[in-house]
């Protein structure tokens, strides 16, 4: 019986040691993807686009990942904006990230996405991130729950843990956010409509429709190629 | 005496299991340590949460009172006594069932498997098979006398 006593007191004390080295650890939010890179880069890259065709409007829309009211949009309002504008081939959409230095994740949830458009799943990972937003509510290191949204759109995990690891997009992603302060960002979501900031008080698919169709409008059509 | 040994032992290590993702529910430490499992897609599922506790609370409950009711039916005054191997089987069947339950959830709804609550289901498994086995043999050394 004795021994027995002491047997359940060696695995109580084991097991306690495992269980503080295992919530000791640090998160698995690889440094070089959530963190501001050392350098930053031009790589010519700017911005994942959604079009069909070749539109006379684009919207560029300067995003966080972790931001709630970006979430929003994505979840109400692109919908209809892709059935009704980008699908209809009136508007290209252009994504640039703007990591906002009060969210602790975000530049890591930008990072994967860019490491899911790396295998050609950007859009896919963009709205994972943001229909899961629950992870940017808790403040928990959301590594494992974007590995697992990178398995669920079919992503190569190794290639994926590789890029992460790496930090691969973190100047790409840094870049941009620079490029966001020269032209004025100062939130998210902010849009600039054929370079001009959107000013309306509610970014609703109908305000971007009123302005996509008020400048298809006053367009001029495309000449015609010439037939020989 | 040994089958109650046994399932101090198990309830003991099942106890650390459902401490550890309780603590994580909490956001104490990092990410689970799950290898390639879905461990953050179940745990921060809207069933992770029941009654506005985290699911592996009732864990920790649970596997705190084996823990105790094994050991407490370990004295030398209460090692005939059946109802104390009443009591872990009807705990252990609680448990079994709790967690019959959480593994649907997690194979036919969220469709992720935590490798933590796999480990966990596994444990109060053994604990019930354990503590039912007991009880049919000692009712069977002692069969009770109808009047």
């Amino acid at each position: 019986m004795n021994r027995f006593y002491v047997v359940i007191a060696v695995l109580a004390v084991v097991l306690g040691i495992a269980l503080f080295v295992l919530l000791g650890r640090s998160g698995g939010a690889a440094a070089a993807a959530a963190g501001p890179p050392v350098t930053v880069e031009d790589d010519g890259f700017r911005g994942y686009t959604l079009a069909v065709g070749d539109p006379v409007v684009e919207i560029t829309e300067y995003s966080d990942f972790e931001c709630p009211f970006c979430a929003n949009f994505a979840m109400v309002q692109m919908p209809t904006i892709k059935e009704q504008l980008i699908n209809t081939g009136k508007v290209r959409w252009r994504y640039r990230d703007f990591p906002l230095p009060v969210h602790r994740y975000s530049r890591f949830a930008a990072h994967a996405a860019q490491c899911a458009g790396e295998q050609g799943r950007f859009w896919e990972m963009h709205d994972q991130l943001f229909s899961h937003h629950q992870w940017a509510q808790t403040g928990k290191d959301p590594s494992a729950l974007f590995r697992d949204l990178a398995k669920t759109i079919g992503l190569d995990q190794a290639r994926y843990d590789t890029c992460m690891t790496a930090g691969r997009y973190a100047s790409r992603i840094e870049f941009s956010r620079q490029e966001g302060d020269k032209v004025g960002v100062n939130g998210t979501p902010t849009f600039y409509i054929n370079g001009k900031v959107f000013t309306g008080s509610r970014a609703t698919s109908d305000a971007f429709k009123a302005i996509a169709d008020s400048i298809i409008a006053h367009t001029p059509p495309k000449p015609r190629p010439a037939r020989n | 005496m040994r089958s109650r040994q046994a399932i101090a032992l198990l309830a003991l290590v099942g106890f650390f299991v459902a401490l550890y993702l309780w603590l994580h529910a909490l956001g104490v430490g990092g990410a689970l340590k799950c290898g390639t499992g879905g461990c953050e897609t179940v745990q921060t599922s809207r069933w992770a949460v029941l009654f506005g506790v985290p699911v592996a609370f009732y864990g920790v409950v649970g596997y705190f009172a084996l823990l105790v009711g094994a050991l407490v039916s370990l004295r030398p005054a209460a090692l005939r006594d059946r109802k104390w191997n009443v009591m872990l089987a009807g705990l252990s069947t609680i448990g079994l069932l709790f967690t019959a339950y959480l593994t649907y959830l997690e194979l036919f709804v969220i469709h992720a498997i935590c490798r933590w609550c796999v480990g966990s289901a596994v444990i109060i498994t053994v604990i019930w098979v354990v503590a039912v086995i007991a009880l049919r043999r000692q009712d069977a050394r002692t069969p009770r006398h109808v009047s």
